[in-house]
């Protein structure tokens, strides 16, 4: 039997770097080993420890369930706990993710689009290359971002 | 930089494909010699997973921005892993030779 499909998880915006080094080791840096950290697993970092977000509200953000995010919360720390005590290379890359990128509508054109992995809104349509752009907002929202636990609803 | 268009056939007067993975045919536009490809669909008839297949070959093209009519539901975090742009023509009618036109007139003016 083949195992569950993973559900790709939704990430804010790519890290701003590939990785990090460590400094003042002896051996030779090429030859050691590199742990690498999926971007999912960044993101529970991110959103766990820098926005101090509970382990509930970090999981819709990324659009998954809670239990998946606490589980790859703790290998996101595993990984970083290894790199830190074993002096290792950190590598980010990977993951079954996607990005949550909005959408653009172009006002002379009949043309909507994404921007991937940038912050920045672009600036002008791909298609006609015209500046004026508005925010596309598909009928269908997404589920709100403050869901609260399962168990403290059926709890009220 | 080089764009991706589906369209629904093999010459300029083809409009562009209401699907994107599963369409007959993809046009490549490279913006910087203007040169353009067409290269029939290998993936059209699969039974799944073509979405998967077609982002390794956009990724292989060195494909940045896709053009298509719509876009399945699949598709989209594929694309972002490869930070490839999509955009959705909302316009059946056009043809292949418009829309490279519209692509010509702003990357070669």
């Amino acid at each position: 039997m083949s195992p569950r499909k993973l559900i790709p998880r939704k990430i804010s915006s790519p890290p701003k770097i590939k990785g990090f080094k460590p400094y003042g080791v002896s051996e030779d840096l090429e030859k050691s080993e590199v742990i690498t950290l999926q971007f999912e697993e960044f993101e529970a970092i991110k959103l766990c420890d820098y926005d101090q977000l509970n382990h509930c509200n970090a999981a819709s953000v990324m659009n998954i369930s809670r239990p998946t995010f606490t589980r790859i919360y703790a290998i996101a720390r595993q990984k970083m706990a290894k790199a830190m005590v074993d002096g290792l290379q950190i590598s980010i890359e990977g993951g079954k993710i996607y990005f949550d990128s909005d959408w653009f509508q172009c006002s002379s054109c009949p043309s909507i689009f994404d921007h991937p992995g940038q912050n920045e809104d672009p600036e002008v349509c791909p298609v006609c290359g015209c500046k004026n752009l508005k925010k596309y907002s598909p009928e269908i929202k997404s589920a709100p971002l403050d869901r609260h636990c399962h168990k403290k609803e059926k709890r009220v | 930089m080089k764009i991706g268009i589906s369209s629904n056939g093999f010459h300029f007067e083809s409009g562009i494909d209401k699907r994107f993975a599963r369409c007959t045919c993809f046009v490549f536009y490279d913006s910087e010699t203007g040169s353009i490809e067409f290269l029939p669909n290998p993936h059209q008839h699969l039974e799944s997973d073509a979405g998967k297949k077609i982002a390794e070959l956009m990724v292989q093209k060195g494909v940045s921005k896709v053009i298509a009519g719509d876009f399945g539901v699949k598709i989209k975090p594929l694309m972002d892993l490869n930070q490839i742009q999509m955009i959705v023509y909302q316009d059946d009618k056009i043809t292949i030779k418009e829309i490279i036109d519209q692509l010509n007139h702003y990357y070669k003016p």
